[in-house]
């Protein structure tokens, strides 16, 4: 089935339910949930505080478990794949980029943007040119050797987007990349994730309180109380963008 | 697959000041575990190196050592007939004859007094141990009150000197020369001429009967012949199997007391690194989801925390060790439980002694971080993830 661009989707969600229990209660924060992403998609995901949004964001990249439902992310079902393969899976198909950024400290940006090409079988020439690679893309190849408390908080995130981005991952989760920064450092980041799907045909899958960042997505799908909609407020149909 | 060992280091690196007191806390233990260690080491070694493998101490049957031994004139002509006992160049016997006598006199530094050995040689004495010699002064005549002093007896005993006089069975006595005997016991021992200390001393027999084997490996026989002879109750030991049974109970003892007094101090240090290292995690819950939601494994995670750890107990045995290793320039004396006389030694570093601190302090790293590192590596992502 074709989607807003045309092409076919790269996350397929089916029927996707997740609660939390607090003591004896359950409550849910993900109901039934289809729907699909198209290959080379740029999503935001919206909604108020608790609507699930981040939830819904952890399961797409499995680091969460859903409790019913299927997740295909290329094909490959990861609802049903153990702790450490999906592990695995994630090192080989999941680019992250967190709010505030998540570096490590006491490694420089090089070693950061290495980091997930440990857990691939590059050499270690190979590493390093994706590495520089990377970080030329995100505009720091002067930044190689600063370590994060050297770098501003708008260089900081581009060397996560540089992390995120190194291993050529099949998506990009973001949650709320923008939320740390200030306006024009948010600004640039928005503009950089946009070239990467312009021009690398990067899926990002982005979740967002800023209507800015919002703006610069190609499909804004909004989650209320576990339900998911269509921009204009209507319980979306299972295919997104028609 | 591995987090990279640089993450590890640089983490410990960068909380410098918790590194140093908690890898100083180790050291401390490892100091004390390797001094003890190097203390017993150092008291076997003297009293090993005291004798030679191929003469023979004979002394009366079930003494434990020459102070408590006694083997009358008769026995001891007996043993002198065997055929075993090799001839010098002169073609004397090489065998002695001696008496061992314990004296109490004052030390020079705190005049307390301390037992020390006398014995008395026979003119064959210095030929049956080599590592003797006299560097100072000259031997005893024969038939007069002259003694001659070990080095370490020289230095820290009153009237152990050069031209100095020592009292004892009732008598003065000069002090003729000095003998350097090395690290062995012997330095810590006054000789004079046997049969002049009989006499002072009213002892009808002789404490021991050394001499030198013509063939080094007919002990066996000989031992077997003399301890199954009616007229002997003695019995006969290697040289060097005598000595080391003399150092065996002191050292058996410094060792157990060390390792004993170690185990109870490196719980303290052990809670201490676990307590760094709890914190450690504590403070980098994110960098542990970043680091699992890239795609490392819970082995890594568990790997690189513990990693830490070893290498926080590592730096503290190598802290430990440089200190210890400085013991070796101090010389003390104790008691030698065996004949209750004083004997000096230093500490002595081994091969053995290094890898078994370095083990132990590794060890002590591996069991203050694995729990923690353990604790890292169970952590739920999202949670981690989310405490940012």
């Amino acid at each position: 089935m074709g989607m807003g661009n045309g092409k076919p989707p790269i996350v397929e969600i089916a029927h996707l339910s997740k609660s939390y229990r607090r003591g004896s209660q359950t409550i849910p924060v993900l109901e039934d949930i289809t729907f699909d992403i198209a290959d080379g998609e740029f999503l935001a995901l919206m909604g108020p505080s608790g609507s699930g949004k981040s939830t819904l964001l952890n399961l797409i990249a499995g680091i969460d478990k859903a409790d019913e439902g299927t997740i295909r992310v290329g094909g490959v079902d990861i609802t049903s794949l153990s702790e450490r393969e999906l592990a695995a899976w994630r090192a080989a198909n999941v680019g992250f980029i967190f709010q505030f950024y998540n570096l490590m400290p006491v490694l420089t940006a090089f070693e950061n943007v290495e980091l997930p090409l440990l857990l691939t079988g590059l050499s270690r020439n190979e590493r390093r040119e994706h590495v520089e690679l990377a970080l030329q893309l995100v505009g720091l190849s002067d930044r190689v050797d600063h370590y994060p408390a050297q770098l501003s908080g708008g260089q900081q995130q581009r060397v996560a987007i540089a992390r995120a981005v190194v291993s050529d991952p099949a998506i990009l989760v973001a949650d709320e990349p923008t939320g740390d920064l200030d306006r024009v450092s948010a600004g640039e980041i928005l503009q950089l994730m946009d070239r990467l799907v312009r021009e690398f045909d990067k899926t990002i899958i982005m979740v967002t309180h800023d209507p800015r960042a919002a703006e610069k997505a190609r499909i804004i799908r909004h989650l209320e109380k576990g339900i998911l909609t269509d921009s204009d407020g209507q319980p979306a149909s299972p295919v997104a963008g028609s | 697959m591995a987090i990279p060992f640089s993450y590890s280091l640089r983490n410990l690196w960068t909380r410098r000041l918790t590194t140093v007191l908690t890898a100083s806390g180790m050291a401390l233990v490892v100091f004390v575990f390797a001094a003890t260690l190097m203390l017993a080491e150092g008291l076997r070694k003297t009293l090993v190196e005291t004798g030679s493998y191929d003469n023979v101490v004979v002394i009366r049957k079930s003494a434990n050592s020459e102070v408590q031994s006694g083997v009358d004139r008769a026995q001891a002509s007996i043993i002198e007939s065997q055929p075993e006992v090799a001839r010098g160049t002169d073609g004397r016997l090489l065998l002695a004859k001696e008496l061992v006598v314990l004296i109490n006199i004052p030390k020079r530094e705190s005049n307390k007094p301390a037992n020390v050995v006398i014995r008395g040689i026979s003119p064959a004495s210095l030929l049956l141990r080599p590592q003797v010699r006299l560097s100072e002064g000259r031997m005893p005549r024969p038939g007069s009150a002259e003694v001659i002093a070990g080095k370490s007896i020289a230095r820290r005993f009153k009237g152990g000197g050069i031209g100095e006089t020592l009292r004892f069975g009732m008598r003065d006595w000069t002090v003729v020369g000095i003998f350097d005997a090395g690290t062995t016991g012997f330095s810590s021992e006054i000789w004079g001429d046997v049969d002049q200390l009989m006499q002072a001393f009213r002892r009808p027999a002789y404490s021991s009967v050394s001499f030198k084997l013509q063939d080094v490996t007919a002990f066996d026989q000989f031992k077997k012949r003399v301890e199954g002879d009616p007229r002997l109750t003695v019995e006969a030991k290697r040289e060097t199997r005598y000595y080391e049974d003399q150092s065996e109970a002191m050292a058996k003892f410094l060792r157990i007391m060390g390792i004993t007094l170690t185990v109870i101090f490196s719980l303290g240090a052990v809670i201490g690194a676990m307590i760094t290292m709890y914190a450690a995690v504590a403070n980098r819950v994110v960098e542990i989801g970043t680091l699992r939601a890239l795609g490392f494994q819970k082995m890594s995670i568990l790997a690189a925390f513990v990693m830490e750890s070893l290498l926080l107990g590592l730096l503290g045995g190598v802290a430990g060790l440089s200190g210890a290793s400085f013991m070796q320039l101090i010389t003390i004396s104790t008691m030698n439980w065996q004949t209750f006389s004083e004997l000096a030694f230093s500490f002595t570093l081994t091969l053995d002694i290094l890898w078994k601190s370095l083990l132990f302090s590794v060890g002590m790293g591996f069991v203050g971080g694995v729990l923690p590192a353990f604790r890292a590596a169970r952590m739920n992502i999202v949670e981690a993830l989310r405490s940012s």
